[in-house]
């Protein structure tokens, strides 16, 4: 637990706003007394750290690239869109 | 092409979260690019075209599946169940990742283990994240397509992330 001010975060509190947190959605005292948990917490900040590598982790995913039989596909949809578009 | 080699799987995996089936998003897809295709002439780049065109896809997927208007999760799960203490203190503390985790998670050989932990969350978490980690839109773009308000957007993101962290927690310590 954490003490700011007259306000306990306790921990499970503090990783229910780590997602407001990085999105920069916290008003600033509750940014404040966040950081101030984090500051003294060492189990919620290796939280937020792993929060943070598992949100890297996601955006460094590639999505699958269309099979040759969907390209096909869409190649096929788009020739009839432009054939009966050019009537 | 190049716009479908970019977007066509994400927006598969969107729609699957709408659909019953892989069959039926992927009609639900084709539509949404040919929508696109006899929309263009209307796009006035009021929003960026990402969200325009998830946008089409998120209002064909829920004309053709249940709606996608499940309630937003309770604020029950964050790390996982058992985590806490009744007093909000850690019972399980979460165990250091090693120094290299994030450079494993991001390699190839990771990327099965996130694939599946993206597939196991429930269809409000995984559309949010897919949107929004994966697809890389920001939150209030999200919100938008979604037609969701920020704030459910951001619980349903943090529900989605929670349940992927603890997902990969094995992946990272097997590596």
């Amino acid at each position: 637990m954490a003490l700011f001010g007259r306000t306990v975060i306790v921990c499970r509190k503090a990783v229910d706003l780590l997602t407001d947190y990085l999105e920069d959605a916290l008003p600033v005292r509750g940014q404040a007394r966040l950081e101030a948990h984090l500051a003294g917490c060492p189990h919620c900040a290796e939280y937020l750290r792993q929060l943070q590598t598992t949100i890297e982790a996601l955006g460094r995913a590639e999505p699958d690239a269309p099979s040759p039989e969907t390209c096909g596909d869409l190649i096929a949809m788009y020739q009839r869109w432009a054939a009966h578009s050019t009537r | 092409m190049t716009l479908a080699r970019r977007y066509h799987a994400t927006l598969a995996d969107v729609a699957a979260t709408y659909l019953p089936s892989r069959a039926a998003a992927a009609v639900v897809v084709q539509d949404t690019w040919l929508a696109m295709l006899s929309g263009l002439d209307d796009y006035d780049g009021q929003v960026p075209f990402r969200s325009w065109l998830f946008g089409i896809l998120v209002h064909r997927a829920r004309s053709a599946g249940d709606g996608g208007r499940r309630p937003v999760p309770a604020a029950g799960y964050t790390a996982g169940p058992g985590r806490f203490r009744a007093d909000g203190s850690w019972v399980l503390l979460p165990l250091p990742w090693p120094e290299d985790a994030g450079e494993r998670l991001c390699g190839p050989a990771a990327q099965p283990a996130i694939r599946a932990a993206i597939d196991a969350l429930p269809p409000g978490p995984r559309r949010v994240v897919l949107l929004r980690d994966a697809a890389g839109l920001p939150g209030r773009e999200v919100s938008g397509v979604l037609a969701i308000s920020a704030a459910s957007q951001r619980a349903l993101l943090h529900h989605g992330r929670s349940r992927i962290r603890q997902a990969l927690e094995q992946q990272v310590r097997e590596g």
